[in-house]
C-alpha cells in the first residue's frame, strides 16, 4: 500500500501547482513580498516550484518606508540568495506629502500600501500578482477564491467571483484586468510556522523574543525601531523582552511580551495564546466587522 | 464543553511542544462540505466544530458575543452562524451566499470544511465546494425530515463523485432526542439514497447548537452507540490514498529548462506513483522514455522528512508536485500527459458529458467555448442537450439549452484530441470547465462519461493537392470577405458590386448570400439564437472549404453575434478573414426597409428580428468599416477591393 500524504505535503503540492499554473498562463506575473513569515513561505515555495530554475518572476516590495530595519535587511539578503529581481516601490505622492503613521492614521495605509500597490502594478504592467493571504486570517478572506480577479481599477467584486472547481483555474482576463493569486489560501497560521521549522525558512528575527526598546500607547506595545519615532512628553522607551506575531509598519505593529526565543517556543506560545493573529494590527478595526471586505473592494491586497 | 478527551492537546502543547509538533506534522488532511439550508443549522455546526477544537480566539469570541446580541438569531445565546457568514451582505440578510472555507484540527487530522449555501439558486456554489471534497455532511432538521433540498444536495454530492456521505440529523434537542424520529428519517433517506445510486452512508443524531454527539457521545441519546461526528471524520479514507493505487497520470504544467543540460517536466501527479527507472509514455504523441530523476529542491535540515527533505526522490505518489527528467529527448510540453507506458489513457475529440451550467448567460448550442481539463485547453462546441435533470425529482426533461444552475447531459466536440479518462475513474482527467471566449467567465463544470465511437473512426484523409497549389493555379491569394450588419444595411448590394469588380479583374470569386443559403443548405434552420449560431457555423465551414479551393469568398450575412464571427476567423489562416462592417444605423436601415421586414417586425408578425427583439453585436475591431450614410455603394465597393488587393 502506498502511503497517505500528510496535510503539509498536500498543502505544499497545492501551492506549487498553483504557482506553476500562473507562470504557464499569465503574461507578466510578480510575487508580492512583504518580508513577513507568510511571504517567507511563499518565496520558499516559489523556489521549490521552479527548481533548479530560479522563479521566473520578480519580487515586488510595496514599501511604506516605515518597516522595521530588520525587515529591510532580510529582504535584500533573500533577493540575493534566490537570484530573483527585487523591485521596491514607494508611492512618490505619499513621500512628497510626508505621509506617516504618526500624523495620518488610516491615510498612511491607504496612500503607501493600497495606492502604492495599485501604482506599482500599473507601472510595471503586471497581470498576475501572488500574495500570501490565508483564509483563516479573516472572515471575508474565507470566501475569497485562490484566483481573485480585479477590474482595471483594481476593484474586487465578492458577489461575482468565478467558480473554482477541482484544481482547475481559469486565468483568462481582458486587457487591463489583473489577478491576485493566493497559493497558501488553505494554510493556517500553525501550518506556516511548522513549514518554516521543517524547511529552515529564514524569517525576520523580530518574530523571536529579545530585549528591545518599547513604549506603551493605547494599549499597544510599540517598538522604538529608529529615531523617527516621536516620543510624547514624559515617554521614555523601556527595555522589554518582546516579539511580534505579525510584521508591518513598526509604528502600527503591536508587540507581545514574550520569552519565546526559538521556533518551538514561538509555536507553543501561538497555540496557547487566546487572541487572534491580526489583533495586533490597527487595520482590521476600521469600519467595524466588514473592515477588510471594504478595503479589498477598494483594491487593498 | 463536556468533553476534553479529543482535544486534550493543551497539556501536551504546554509540556512537550516538540512532541505535539511531531504529532501535528504527521496528520493527514480531510476536506469535506456541509450541505443544508440556513435553517438546518449548518453554520451553527461549523461554528461548533471550530469552537470545540479551540479555533476561536478570545477577541473573536468577544466580537461574536457582541454581534450575537446585535444581529444574532439565537436571542441572548451565542450565534455560531455569525462566525462563518463572512460577507457583509450575508450577515445583513442572515443567509449564506458563497462557499466559505474553515479550518480545524484534531489529534489525528487537519480538516478543511467548505460551508456551502443551500438554496437552489446557489447550486453552482455547492458544486464548486463539493468538487474538492472527500466527504459530505448532509444536514437534516429532525423536525422536518427528508426534504426536497436534502434530495438535491445528496444528488449533487453523488454527481460530483463524493463517496463518503454523512447524514447528520440535527436539532435532536428539539425533538426530545427521540430515537423513533431518528430511525424514521434514516429509513426514509435510505430508500431515496439507494434509488439514486448512493451505496452507503453514515447517519448520526446530533445537535450542533447543544453539542450532542459532535465530539463526544451524548448522554441524551443513550440509544446511539456511535461514532461521534468527529470520530467518523477522523476515520474515513481520503481520496488521495485511493488515487495512489491507480496507474500513473501526470498532466504536464510547465517545462523546466534553466540551461542546455537540464530539461524537466513539472506537474502534480493526478494518480499513481513513479520511481526512477519507470517506463513512461507521453500522450497524445505516444512516445516512450524512462524516468531518470524525480527532482525537488533540497531544503530543511539534513535527513528531515515530510516536506523538509533533500533533493531527488526515490518515489513520488498521487498528490505530489514534482519535476521528472527522462533518459531520451522526446517531445513533451504543457498539456501533455505523462502516463504509465503499459497503461496509458485514451485521446478523443468527441465526448458525452454531464454539464452543470454556472453562468447567467445560458448555454449557446454550437457556439465555441474554451474547455480546460488538467493543463489542456481546447476549443469546443456543445451540442443540444440530450436531456436536463430536475435536481429535485431526478426526472429527465427535454430541453433546448441549459440555464444557470441547470444540469444536463450533452455531446461535446473538440477542435483537437484531448487526453482524458471517464470522470468516475479519474477526477483530474475527467473533470473540466468551460470558459466563454468573449467574457472569459467560467460558465460550466463538466464531467466526461465516455468518448463517442464515431470520433475514433473519423480521420483526416491526406490529399496531394494542397490549398497553396489550388490558389497558385488561380494566381491569387484566397480570402474571405465577411460582411456583417443589420438587415437592410446594404450588405448584399455592396457584396454584389465587389464581386462584379473582382470578376472583371479575373479573380476567382464566390458570393454566399444569406437569403440564398437559407433556401438550400440551411433551409432546416429558423431564426432562434441556436439556429442563427448554426447558420453561421455552416456558412463558415463552407467559406473555409472554398478558401481551401483557392477562391475569394464574399459572404453577406447579418451574423449578429461576435462569438460566431470570431469562430469563423479562427477557422482560417491568419490574415485571410477580412471582417467588413456595413455600418448603417438602425433608424436608417428601418427607414429604407427594402424588404418590408422592419414593418412586419414592429407589428409583431416577425419574431427574433435583429435590431428589434434580437441583439446585434457590432464588431469591435473590423478590418474595414463602411459608413453607408457617408459614401455610395460604388465607393464602398472600391474601398473594399482596394483593401483586399493591398493586403494580398
Amino acid at each position: 500500500m502506498t502511503r497517505t500524504l500528510t496535510h503539509l505535503e498536500r498543502l505544499e503540492a497545492e501551492a506549487i501547482h498553483i504557482m506553476r499554473e500562473v507562470v504557464a498562463e499569465a503574461e507578466k506575473p510578480v510575487m508580492l513580498y512583504s518580508v513577513g513569515k507568510d511571504s517567507a513561505v511563499m518565496l520558499h515555495l516559489a523556489r521549490k516550484a521552479f527548481y533548479p530554475s530560479p522563479p521566473p518572476f520578480p519580487l515586488l516590495h510595496v514599501d511604506t518606508t516605515w518597516k522595521f530595519r530588520a525587515m529591510y535587511e532580510l529582504r535584500d539578503r533573500m533577493a540575493r540568495e534566490s537570484g530573483m529581481d527585487l523591485l521596491v516601490y514607494q508611492n512618490p505622492e505619499a513621500a512628497e506629502r510626508g505621509i506617516n503613521p504618526f500624523d495620518h492614521g488610516a491615510l498612511h495605509t491607504d496612500m503607501w500600501k493600497t495606492e502604492g500597490l495599485k501604482q506599482a502594478l500599473d507601472k510595471y504592467g503586471f497581470d498576475a500578482a501572488f500574495g500570501g493571504a490565508r483564509r483563516d486570517e479573516e472572515k471575508s478572506r474565507a470566501k475569497e477564491r485562490i484566483f481573485s480577479f480585479r477590474t482595471a481599477s483594481h476593484g474586487w467584486d465578492p458577489k461575482n467571483q468565478r467558480p473554482e472547481l477541482w484544481n482547475l483555474y481559469n486565468a483568462r482576463k481582458h486587457k487591463g484586468e489583473s489577478i491576485r493569486i493566493f497559493p497558501i489560501s488553505n494554510w493556517t497560521e500553525l501550518d506556516v510556522w511548522q513549514y518554516i521549522q521543517l524547511n529552515d525558512v529564514p524569517i525576520v528575527p523580530l518574530y523571536f523574543a529579545a530585549r528591545r526598546p518599547t513604549v506603551e500607547r493605547d494599549g499597544m506595545l510599540l517598538m522604538v525601531d529608529d529615531d523617527r519615532f516621536p516620543l510624547k512628553p514624559g515617554e521614555v522607551p523601556v527595555e522589554r523582552s518582546i516579539r511580534f506575531r505579525t510584521l508591518g509598519c513598526y509604528p502600527l505593529t503591536g508587540a507581545v511580551e514574550s520569552e519565546a526565543a526559538n521556533l518551538s517556543e514561538v509555536i507553543q506560545e501561538t497555540l496557547l495564546t487566546t487572541t487572534s493573529e491580526r489583533q495586533g494590527r490597527a487595520i482590521d478595526k476600521d469600519a467595524g466587522g466588514a473592515g477588510m471586505e471594504v478595503k479589498k473592494q477598494q483594491g487593498y491586497f | 464543553m463536556t468533553d476534553q478527551a479529543i482535544y486534550q492537546t493543551d497539556a501536551l502543547i504546554a509540556e512537550d511542544i516538540d512532541a505535539y509538533l511531531d504529532q501535528h506534522q504527521h496528520k493527514t488532511m480531510l476536506r469535506f462540505i456541509t450541505c443544508g439550508s440556513v435553517d438546518d443549522g449548518k453554520s451553527t455546526l461549523i461554528g461548533r466544530l471550530l469552537y470545540d477544537s479551540k479555533m476561536i480566539f478570545e477577541d473573536q469570541l468577544a466580537a461574536l458575543e457582541n454581534d450575537s446580541k446585535k444581529v444574532g438569531t439565537q436571542g441572548q445565546e451565542i450565534d455560531f452562524a455569525l462566525l462563518v457568514d463572512g460577507l457583509a451582505a450575508e450577515r445583513e440578510q442572515g443567509i449564506t451566499i458563497d462557499v466559505a472555507y474553515r479550518f480545524f484540527n484534531t489529534e489525528k487530522r487537519k480538516f478543511i470544511v467548505a460551508d456551502c449555501p443551500g438554496h437552489e439558486q446557489y447550486t453552482r456554489n455547492m458544486v464548486t465546494g463539493a468538487s474538492t471534497a472527500d466527504l459530505a455532511v448532509i444536514l437534516i432538521d429532525a423536525r422536518k425530515g427528508v426534504l426536497v433540498q436534502t434530495r438535491r444536495h445528496s444528488y449533487l454530492c453523488h454527481l460530483i463523485g463524493i463517496r463518503n456521505i454523512v447524514l447528520a440529523v440535527n436539532k435532536m434537542d428539539l425533538v426530545d432526542y427521540d430515537q423513533k424520529v431518528f430511525d424514521a428519517i434514516v429509513a426514509d433517506y435510505s430508500a431515496f439514497a439507494t434509488s439514486i445510486g448512493i451505496e452507503s452512508f453514515t447517519a448520526l443524531p446530533i445537535s450542533g447548537f447543544k453539542g450532542d454527539n459532535i465530539t463526544a457521545l451524548s448522554a441524551n441519546t443513550p440509544w446511539y452507540a456511535g461514532p461521534t461526528l468527529v470520530e467518523h471524520l477522523e476515520a474515513v479514507e481520503v481520496i488521495s490514498s485511493a488515487d495512489a493505487a491507480k496507474p500513473l497520470r501526470l498532466p504536464v504544467q510547465w517545462v523546466n529548462r534553466p540551461n542546455l543540460d537540464f530539461r524537466g517536466f513539472s506537474g502534480l501527479i493526478a494518480t499513481g506513483s513513479v520511481k526512477p527507472g519507470d517506463e513512461v509514455r507521453v500522450l497524445p504523441s505516444g512516445k516512450t522514455s524512462t524516468v531518470t530523476r524525480i527532482v525537488t529542491m533540497p531544503s530543511g535540515p539534513a535527513g528531515a522528512s515530510a516536506t523538509g527533505r533533500d533533493g531527488d526522490l526515490d518515489e513520488a505518489v498521487a498528490g505530489q508536485s514534482v519535476t521528472l527528467c527522462f533518459a531520451d529527448e522526446i517531445d513533451c510540453s504543457r498539456g501533455n500527459v505523462i502516463a504509465a507506458a503499459d497503461n496509458p489513457p485514451q485521446a478523443a475529440d468527441q465526448f458525452e458529458a454531464t454539464l452543470v451550467w454556472m453562468n447567467d448567460d445560458p448555454m449557446h448550442v454550437g457556439r465555441a467555448y474554451w474547455l480546460k481539463l488538467g493543463s489542456q485547453t481546447v476549443s469546443v462546441t456543445v451540442q443540444q442537450p440530450k436531456y436536463a435533470i430536475n435536481v429535485n425529482t431526478m426526472e429527465h426533461i427535454a430541453v433546448k439549452t441549459l440555464d444557470l444552475n441547470a444540469i444536463g447531459v450533452a455531446e461535446i466536440i473538440t477542435d483537437k484530441a484531448l487526453v482524458f479518462e471517464p470522470y468516475k475513474d479519474n477526477r483530474a482527467l475527467g473533470g473540466f470547465i468551460l470558459i466563454d471566449k468573449l467574457t472569459n467567465a467560467t460558465v460550466a463544470a463538466g464531467m466526461i462519461h465516455f468518448s463517442l465511437r464515431r470520433a475514433q473512426n473519423v480521420h483526416w484523409q491526406a490529399t496531394d493537392i494542397s490549398r497553396e497549389a489550388h490558389a497558385a493555379l488561380k494566381n491569387q491569394k484566397p480570402a474571405v470577405l465577411w460582411f456583417t450588419g443589420l438587415s437592410g444595411s446594404g450588405k448584399s448590394t455592396i457584396a454584389n458590386l465587389v464581386e462584379k469588380k473582382l470578376h472583371r479583374m479575373n479573380r476567382h470569386t464566390f458570393l454566399l448570400d444569406g437569403d440564398n443559403v437559407r433556401h438550400g443548405l440551411n433551409k432546416d434552420l429558423g431564426f432562434t439564437e441556436a439556429d442563427r449560431i448554426e447558420n453561421i457555423r455552416r456558412v463558415g465551414e463552407v467559406a473555409k472549404l472554398m478558401a481551401d479551393a483557392g477562391l475569394i469568398v464574399i459572404t453577406a450575412f447579418i451574423s449578429p453575434f461576435r462569438a460566431e464571427r470570431e469562430m469563423v476567423r479562427a477557422m482560417l489562416p491568419e490574415g485571410e478573414f477580412i471582417e467588413v462592417f456595413i455600418d448603417t444605423p438602425l433608424a436608417e436601415a428601418e427607414r429604407r426597409d427594402v424588404k418590408g421586414l422592419y414593418k412586419k417586425a414592429r407589428s409583431g408578425q416577425l419574431k427574433n428580428f435583429t435590431g428589434i427583439d434580437s441583439p446585434y453585436e457590432a464588431p469591435e475591431h473590423p478590418e474595414l468599416r463602411i459608413d453607408t450614410t457617408a459614401i455610395t455603394p460604388e465607393q464602398a465597393a472600391d474601398l473594399i477591393v482596394d483593401r483586399l488587393l493591398d493586403g494580398a
